[in-house]
């Protein structure tokens, strides 16, 4: 029973967080400036790490693809086919926003701990400032911008490391492997997957915000509450993957 | 002016806060002591609308704060400095930043006339040439300083200070409460401080609010505090071995 009052207690607070979240900002003009620098930090900066993680994703994929597929009966474009297919539908979108979910979740949960437990916090709503939406709105709609971009950027870099594997490993020739990938595409799941990747980037950023800006204590809870945030939001981004694929690919 | 009427503040069960009657005047510098635990931060948060009181009502000037609406409680908000125990200043901003922030956000003055509110403030309280530093990068009591600057920024009729010695040496403390006198008489603020240290209370005690165990036990002034016979003022305020000494 606790557990479940538990769960209610934290949709509530979370909700009620959201709804100051989601107002006017004060100033427009330092909002545009907020979001340029969120922009910059949560999506520049993660490039580096989404590329290197796509070309070997689309690497491995396509060789087990190559493995299981062993067969004189099925064409060697599957390869290619195949691999678009996961990188696409599932392996960019997900496997990318969990690492971000880590990478960019913890960061959030740790500045606004660290600005919660120092009374920056304090600091700005004494000043009349709405806090929850200074701090937490520019990340939101940073992260729902650019994490498409980091996705999709993914998404090449897959198909490329997997091209590159399969040819290099001789398993399939280049045409062949360009030929697949050029296969029965369907823009709608691009959409499907970009759709993902928003609800994810939205997921990440207000559940970090959410426990960065109730932590309480000293540095040892900020910690804590970087984990929780990680934690939280990774099962949120798997629950959620499920619920918009049943939604969405029927 | 701040006038306090019949507060009370209590978490849960635990009453904190008791029948608070106190008035606070312009141009003072007001104390509020008492042990660890008699509820001075819970107070202070009160009285800057951080935390609601369960009942009674405060007056800024004469205006009840449980009377106004949400933008009359924002713009009070503007009319109130308040300088935390930690400093608090943004350590993703450099210190002109942060004196400059509230100008910012509130002003639709040039980047130049802001500028010159900001080294205005830095200079009234004896900084120079740290405009470019970050928080990280200057001291505690330099940060202390800073937080002040960034306090009187919008020229507030209210300052707020909450334990502004803590963390530092007697001579920086003393360097820092008369800087808070100072600019108390300056600007006409209403100042109110919370503090336990004795220093302070003898060297800027105006009027002092003495709290015990959430109620307020005694007030009156700095010459006042070292004559009363009450006995738990009495053990506050010759805490310590040197204190005694000097009373004999
Ligand atoms: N948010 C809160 N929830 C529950 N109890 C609280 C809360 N804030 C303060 N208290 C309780 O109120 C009492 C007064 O606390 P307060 O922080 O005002 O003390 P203080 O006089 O400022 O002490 P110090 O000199 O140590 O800062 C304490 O017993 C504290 O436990
Ligand atoms: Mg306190």
């Amino acid at each position: 029973m606790g557990i479940i009052r538990n769960i209610f207690y934290m949709i509530g607070k979370y909700v009620l967080l959201m709804s100051r979240v989601f107002a006017r900002p004060q100033k427009d003009k330092v909002f545009r400036r907020q979001l340029m620098i969120e922009i910059d930090s949560l999506g520049v900066d993660s490039l580096g790490i989404v590329a290197i993680i796509s070309v070997f994703m689309g690497a491995v994929v396509a060789i087990q693809t190559a493995y299981n597929i062993d067969s004189p009966w099925v064409p060697t474009y599957t390869v290619g086919f195949t691999t678009r297919q996961s990188i696409i539908l599932e392996f960019s979108p997900t496997i990318v926003s969990l690492i971000l979910a880590g990478k960019v979740g913890s960061r959030i949960a740790g500045e606004i701990g660290t600005m919660r437990v120092t009374e920056q916090i304090d600091a700005l709503d004494i000043m009349g400032i709405n806090s929850a939406n200074y701090l937490i709105l520019p990340k939101i709609v940073a992260a729902m911008v650019i994490f498409p971009v980091l996705v999709s950027l993914s998404m090449f870099l897959g198909v490329f490391g997997g091209y590159l594997a399969a040819v290099i490993k001789g398993v399939i020739s280049g045409p062949n492997y360009i030929f697949g990938i050029q296969s029965w595409f369907i823009p709608y799941e691009i959409f499907y997957s970009l759709t993902k990747t928003v609800v994810f980037a939205f997921i990440i950023t207000s559940v970090s915000g959410f426990y960065g800006y109730f932590a309480h204590g000293g540095a040892l809870e900020v910690g804590r509450a970087s984990t929780k945030a990680v934690v939280q939001s990774s099962i949120l981004i798997i629950l959620f993957n499920l619920i918009i694929t049943q939604l969405m690919l029927q | 002016m701040i006038e306090i009427r019949d507060i009370y503040k209590a978490f849960g069960s635990k009453q904190v806060l008791e029948n608070i009657d106190l008035v606070f005047d312009r141009g003072k510098t007001n104390l509020i002591i008492g042990q660890s635990g008699s509820g001075k931060t819970v107070l202070m948060k009160c009285l800057v609308g951080l935390l609601e009181v369960d009942s009674g009502d405060i007056l800024f000037d004469g205006s009840s704060i449980s009377a106004m609406n949400y933008n009359q409680r924002k713009s009070l908000r503007q009319e109130i400095g308040m300088l935390f125990q930690g400093s608090a200043l943004f350590d993703s901003m450099t210190v002109e930043e942060n004196v400059m922030f509230p100008l910012t956000m509130f002003t639709n003055k040039s980047f130049e006339e802001k500028l010159d509110r900001v080294n205005f403030c830095l200079k009234r309280v004896d900084l120079n040439n740290v405009n470019k530093l970050f928080p990280a990068e200057i001291s505690g009591g330099m940060k202390k300083r800073v937080a002040i600057a960034r306090a009187i920024a919008l020229n507030p009729k209210y300052l707020f200070c909450d334990e502004p010695n803590s963390g530092l040496d007697p001579l920086t403390s003393i360097v820092i409460d008369n800087l808070i006198r100072e600019i108390t008489k300056e600007f006409q603020m209403t100042t109110v401080i919370n503090t336990h240290d004795m220093n302070s209370v003898i060297e800027i005690g105006e009027k002092i609010a003495f709290l015990y165990h959430g109620k307020l036990w005694w007030q009156g002034s700095n010459e006042e505090i070292l004559v009363t016979n009450n006995r738990e003022i009495n053990d506050f305020v010759y805490a310590t071995e040197l204190t005694r000494r000097l009373k004999k």
